[in-house]
């Protein structure tokens, strides 16, 4: 099965990656990242030309592991400057739009 | 037709950390909103995240408790989506390398112990909590950050009894490893509940419903007999389940759609590139678990064999694990186990559930119970007494010789006090002492329950009887 966004074939679903990312694209623009991002994908597809047998995958270029933090409280931000960042505010809360469940 | 039930449970669990996951910020509960908080666990751009190595033992540990196999390769990931509570836009969890994998938690149902299998357990952020209002919703990132472990089963439960189980069984053992207070009013410990039905003996599943979010253990039950009756009803008058999200309404006894899977999030999971791998040496693996705390079920067996316990006394006192800390103590202090085990599971837990208090809250200690144990052995008190004294112990704490002497509440055993008491219950109740006579021997409890009255209780109960029957034959 494939996963949701990818088809068989080389071609990306523009226009379902845009909802996900929550981007209104135009039919023009929808065109436009289509052959941008085949051009992209296409490109870094050339890996697909090394051999890689017997070589684990990596997320990192480097070989570092276990960056660890001792457990201790750490004063954070005051609240007023953090707020001063908020479009605005309710009770000492960030105000969102309505959360409708 | 009969039905069969499968369920599946996802725990979050908040690890007992005094930092944030990824940050330095307390993960102390009920403060002023937006105080603990700093720019990594708001989200704000180029903030990076350093691991606390405590969260990743803490649910190393749970993993050994559970008897899963522990990754010796882990690695965090990006959960994508769009909510409020996430200003990243995604959420630091773990996809395809969770810290632990397998395990079993063992629970009772209907006299039979039954291993219900996990799946994993895996390490991740918890979001923040949003308030709302009238015609807005407030966002506080007090809690975004904090370490939530969490703790997925199989699809191995098939009745609502049997979650629940799970669940209390899962709470217990978390509680024994000292990972999470599992505070269940501070949302230490919340479920989402994944149930579908099928023809009983159907090799495939049906479609499942999930329900989110769940925060209290009774309403899991509640919603699972309510969930499973909705689905069957559904397909006997011939409709169709759909798989959707669901919500619980406590109030009406009820699970309602949320959404159908049509919108499903798509999380595109991808590997953390602000976090490097943990990679756990079998060394620092098998020092921990040399150090694993004792599990719930060896505390039972062992209750049984040390203290000469009957197995129910053990499993209702193992339940909570404060309880049987507390009698293990008063029971080492006193030397009568099974006396203390019967005034903890009689009356120690009847006040604790009646006041809704845990053993934490009141002022009884170990000592003052083994030394209430002491008094009756000796029978200074009696059990009516004792349980006087228990009484004061629990509301006020102190001595119990101290509150015997203060109240006056030794027990007469002085025949000539008693001897008084007896003559004068024959005196004034002739018709009991006429049933007795005839051969009515309950007759004899009504006259020892005026003598205990006339002493205000302090007489000994065994000695009255006699002298009643000596009187009277």
């Amino acid at each position: 099965m494939n996963e949701p966004g990818r088809t068989d074939t080389d071609s990306i679903d523009v226009a379902y990656v845009a909802h996900l990312a929550r981007l209104q694209l135009t039919p023009e623009e929808t065109t436009t990242f289509q052959e941008q991002l085949e051009q992209v994908v296409g490109y870094v597809r050339k890996i697909d030309e090394l051999d890689v047998t017997g070589i684990e995958p990596t997320a990192h270029a480097v070989q570092v592991e276990n960056v660890f933090r001792e457990d201790k409280v750490k004063p954070g931000l005051e609240r007023d400057r953090v707020l001063e960042n908020a479009p605005s505010c309710i009770q000492e809360q960030f105000q969102v739009p309505k959360i409708v469940e | 037709m009969q039905y069969e039930a499968t369920i599946g449970l996802e725990v979050h669990v908040q690890l007992k950390t005094r930092s944030k996951m990824f940050c330095g910020c307390s993960t102390g509960f009920g403060a002023e909103p937006n105080t603990h908080v700093c720019p990594v666990c708001l989200g704000y751009p180029g903030a990076m995240p350093v691991m606390n190595g405590e969260a990743i033992k803490l649910t190393v540990i749970t993993g050994l408790m559970l008897g899963c196999e522990i990754s010796e390769y882990s690695k965090f990931d990006r959960k994508s989506y769009f909510y409020p509570d996430m200003p990243k836009n995604y959420q630091i969890s773990q996809y395809d390398k969770p810290l632990c994998d397998g395990g079993t938690v063992d629970i009772d149902i209907d006299g039979e112990t039954r291993s219900i299998g996990l799946t994993r357990i895996h390490l991740e952020e918890d979001v923040a909590k949003n308030m709302h209002f009238h015609d807005s919703s407030g966002v506080d990132f007090n809690r975004a950050g904090v370490p939530l472990m969490e703790v997925v089963s199989d699809p191995d439960m098939h009745s609502p009894e049997e979650a629940y189980a799970y669940l209390q069984a899962l709470r217990q053992s978390v509680l024994y490893a000292g990972v999470s207070d599992c505070n269940l009013e501070e949302g230490n410990m919340r479920c989402d509940v994944n149930v579908s039905v099928a023809p009983a003996g159907s090799s495939t599943l049906g479609t499942k419903a999930e329900i989110k979010n769940m925060n209290t253990f009774k309403g899991v039950l509640n919603a699972l007999k309510y969930e499973i009756a909705r689905q069957i009803d559904e397909i006997e008058s011939g409709g169709e389940i759909v798989q959707e999200t669901r919500r619980w309404d406590p109030d009406r006894n009820v699970t309602s759609s949320m959404r159908t899977k049509e919108d499903a999030h798509d999380y595109r999971y991808f590997p953390e590139p602000d976090l490097m791998p943990v990679v756990l040496s079998i060394d620092q693996v098998s020092e921990w678990r040399a150090a694993l705390p004792e599990s719930p079920r060896g505390r039972r067996v062992r209750l049984v064999e040390e203290y000469g316990l009957p197995g129910y006394d053990a499993g209702v006192l193992v339940a909570d694990k404060s309880i049987a800390d507390f009698f293990e103590a008063a029971a080492r202090k006193c030397g009568n186990a099974k006396a203390v085990s019967n005034l903890i599971m009689t009356e120690v837990l009847r006040l604790l559930s009646e006041s809704e208090k845990e053993l934490a809250d009141v002022p009884i200690t170990p000592e003052a119970l083994a030394g209430l144990v002491g008094l009756l052995d000796a029978k200074t008190l009696n059990s009516n007494t004792a349980k006087e004294v228990l009484g004061i112990l629990f509301e006020e704490g102190g001595d119990p010789k101290v509150i015997v002497e203060k109240k006056g509440l030794t027990q007469v055993s002085d025949s000539g006090v008693i001897d008084g008491f007896v003559a004068q219950a024959i005196a004034e109740n002739p018709k009991s002492v006429a049933d007795f006579n005839s051969g009515k021997e309950a007759a004899i409890q009504f006259l020892v329950g005026q003598v205990m009255r006339m002493s205000r209780g302090k007489a000994n109960p065994q000695m009255v009887a006699q002298l009643l029957r000596d009187k009277l034959t």
